[in-house]
């Protein structure tokens, strides 16, 4: 890797010769770096290779399809032990989506509201905020999520005495328990419609901006979004017949039977991260508002903007120009640190691969297996945020 | 609560009843009246926030001075769990009997005096280093002196003192070891990425860049999996490397990585005529860029060098995962003995604060050392 001066490099060589033209010397040392690189990739191939044939593993992704044997606490998808290992890497893939997508999303709210208030001129709020900031930022999130792990299987009672703060919602140390609606396929219409009134709500704002651009006249957007997401999925609902069946958790033997569970690990896991990470998005919202000049403020309310209108017209939009960016990467390292989840036992991809590693003592595979999947989730999140923030970027000549 | 936020820290924005209202005679204005009005009841919703706060103080603060104080229990004669167990408060006695074992792990007991110096050491060196006068060329004699210093009192072997294999190693000085010689090996490491993938070297760069985005991209945890499932498989047959030192070099990785795109932004923001004078002076590459375009590149990101270094040292814990036995491991595994069994707040407790102090002391002298470093810039 190393360039040296001329005289270092041959001392005896008459000047002006091909040694000191730059594109030659440029050319010279890649080759340099890469036969380094591609000797020391032979290098390690050859013995791996060497290593498992002694060790009589069969390389290769075949064992994808035998029967993983082992259970999983947590499945979105059918599992059963007699799956297959793709199978089970594939509820350990969605396990890591869940919860991710859970967290990105209340982070980014508990973030906000955090960074928000500890520039609000209520010293108590400010303080109590900073104070937050300050102790979640400096102690290991792995502590965090063990702490919480903790407060959930050893505080709480079990399932025979667990505690009952609403009418059908009981927490446990199994975990908390609470009323789901019982199985109609007017659900399915009713997400449908839902879907469909965030397509519509879209197109509303679309056409409300042209018509604002166009002819100036505004057009109350927030009440009617408001208004197409409720009526929506209710009309469906009520085209459906009104179903109103629920299934209410009973306490059956040793644990509950029915309704919607959160396990501990799940609980613990995103609680921890949440936690964390707002702690880190908070300051980036912080500086980001602090950072749009006062004058702009005022320049906003001298139009006769009220405050609402200033923060959302005029700060906010200036604001989120430098917080995207950096609030990216703090998604990225939540969908990272989610894999500590293998610490208290929620089955995330990590700990599906890692019992899969475990069993099969195929390192290589699995541990590449891991890699990818965390390389194409960060890509995928960073050219979403990447394209985001193309669109918001202020455009100068 | 976005209408009550108050910009720049200044005052709310002026609101339209603000023309009429009556000038307020100075009593209630000043002294620690006036302070309660401005900050805690200046508009309604602030009046609200501070009451339902104060209520939360009230609920909250009692309760856990209480456990934290008055009902814990601390280590005397004849305290043993049970007393911890009947009284409801912090069992501190449970700190007492194991914080041998958090701060030191598995080392011999009799021998813990060595760490206890280890630990000394590093945390004088790392202070040392905090001053800026220091930063001489002998600071690096000095530090590799104290590494062998440290090495010695570890292991030992030589000078009357029992050898003790690093499998015996654990607790505060592991976790210090890991994070400090990660550091410093990373660091250079670091540099010749970030030269790279700003090199014009094509293979150079892309090089490079496949190997920060790669580490970058994937959690710590896989690179620690790599390093300590993976790497014996790459070593010739008959060479094996302890635990330790797999996860030392996943750990070195790892922070290379993130260290390369911290000093790849200060290169970045060095301005081209600074490269362009160097090369009119006849400068090589080396040359330019150890006399000119570094020492202004890293002087730009010591403060982000030290956040990344505090991300680091919190990142360390995740040893815990391949079963190395540092400061996190060693508290959890107090808690396996059965007869102290459930008290995980005080042991938790106990760890963070060692945690929470060392980062919030590297972070308030990064705040301070920004603040030092951009004298010149300030107009």
């Amino acid at each position: 890797m190393s360039t040296r001066g001329p005289g270092n490099l041959a001392p005896q060589a008459p000047r002006r010769s091909l040694i000191n033209d730059p594109n030659v010397r440029a050319i010279f040392f890649q080759i340099l770096v890469l036969g380094g690189v591609v000797l020391l990739g032979w290098y390690l191939v050859s013995n791996v290779l060497e290593n498992l044939a002694r060790q009589n593993i069969a390389t290769g992704f075949s064992f994808l399809d035998r029967e993983a044997s082992f259970a999983i606490g947590e499945t979105m998808i059918p599992y059963s032990p007699a799956s297959s290992y793709s199978q089970a890497l594939l509820v350990g893939f969605l396990n890591t989506i869940k919860v991710a997508v859970l967290g990105i999303i209340l982070a980014t709210v508990l973030g906000t509201i955090v960074g928000i208030a500890r520039l609000s001129s209520n010293f108590l709020v400010a303080k109590l905020a900073s104070i937050y900031v300050e102790v979640i930022r400096n102690v290991p999130v792995l502590l965090q999520l063990f702490f919480w792990y903790a407060v959930i299987s050893e505080s709480l009672p079990q399932p025979r005495q667990a505690l009952n703060p609403i009418p059908g919602v009981f927490l446990s140390n199994r975990g908390m328990k609470f009323p789901g609606l019982a199985d109609d396929p007017i659900w399915t219409w009713v997400g449908i419609a839902l879907l469909a009134a965030i397509v519509g709500v879209w197109l509303l704002a679309r056409w409300a901006r042209k018509r604002q651009e166009a002819t100036g006249q505004q057009f109350p957007v927030v009440l009617g979004s408001i208004g197409v997401l409720v009526a929506l999925p209710l009309l469906t609902w009520l085209a459906g017949g009104a179903p109103t069946a629920l299934d209410v958790p009973e306490l059956q033997g040793f644990n509950f039977r029915g309704g919607i569970n959160i396990s501990p690990e799940f609980a613990a896991l995103l609680m921890g991260l949440v936690i964390y990470t707002a702690g880190f998005i908070a300051e980036i919202v912080r500086s980001g508002i602090r950072a749009v000049n006062w004058g702009q403020t005022e320049a906003a309310s001298a139009l006769g903007l009220h405050r609402g209108e200033v923060l959302r017209l005029v700060v906010l939009p200036q604001a989120l120009r430098i917080i995207v960016p950096p609030t990216t990467s703090q998604y990225l390292n939540l969908t990272k640190n989610s894999s500590l989840a293998v610490a208290i036992g929620y089955p995330d991809l990590v700990s599906v691969a890692n019992t899969t590693l475990n069993q099969t003592g195929q390192a290589i595979e699995a541990v590449s297996i891991m890699m990818a999947v965390y390389l194409t989730i960060s890509l995928g999140i960073s050219l979403f945020m990447n394209w985001y923030n193309t669109r918001i970027a202020l455009v100068e000549r | 609560m976005a209408d009550h936020i108050s910009l720049q820290g200044s005052d709310t924005v002026s609101s339209g009843s603000a023309g009429s209202q009556v000038v307020k005679p100075p009593a209630l204005a000043l002294g620690p009246l006036g302070w309660v009005r401005a900050n805690l009841f200046n508009s309604w919703f602030n009046s609200i926030l501070t009451i339902l706060i104060l209520w939360l103080a009230y609920q909250v603060i009692p309760p856990l001075l209480n456990w934290l104080f008055f009902n814990s229990v601390l280590p005397g004669e004849g305290v043993t769990n049970q007393t911890c167990r009947a009284s409801g408060g912090a069992c501190w006695a449970f700190i007492h009997e194991k914080y041998r074992l958090i701060l030191f792990g598995l080392y011999p007991y009799e021998e813990q005096w060595r760490p206890i110096a280890s630990i000394l050491i590093i945390v004088g060196m790392l202070a040392l280093s905090c001053n800026r006068n220091f930063w001489r060329p002998w600071l690096a004699v000095v530090w590799a002196v104290a590494a062998v210093v440290v090495a010695v009192l570890m292991w030992g072997g030589v000078l009357g003192l029992p050898f003790v294999r690093n499998t015996l190693w654990g607790g505060l000085p592991l976790t210090l070891i890991l994070s400090v010689v990660g550091l410093v090996v990373a660091f250079p490491l670091s540099i010749l990425l970030a030269l790279g993938r700003r090199s014009d070297l094509p293979i150079v760069k892309s090089i490079c860049v496949v190997y920060i985005e790669l580490i970058r991209g994937v959690p710590l945890i896989t690179v620690l999996f790599m390093a300590s499932v993976m790497f014996p498989l790459f070593l010739p047959t008959g060479v094996t490397i302890d635990k330790l030192l797999r996860a030392q070099i996943g750990l070195i990785l790892f922070a290379s990585a993130y260290l390369a795109e911290v000093i790849r932004g200060g290169l970045q923001a060095i301005p081209k005529g600074q490269y362009e004078a160097a090369d009119s002076l006849g400068l090589t590459y080396w040359q330019k860029t150890r006399m000119i375009i570094l020492p202004q590149a890293l002087s730009i990101t010591i403060p982000p060098l030290v956040n990344t270094f505090i991300g680091f040292f919190k990142d360390t814990s995740l040893v815990i995962i391949i079963g190395l036995f540092d400061l996190m491991s060693a508290s959890k595994a107090a808690l396996t003995d059965p007869a102290w069994r459930g008290f995980y707040k005080e042991s938790y407790l106990f760890v963070a604060l060692i945690y929470f102090v060392f980062c919030f002391f590297m972070s308030k002298y990064s705040q301070w050392l920004e603040q030092e470093l951009h004298r010149g810039h300030k107009r």
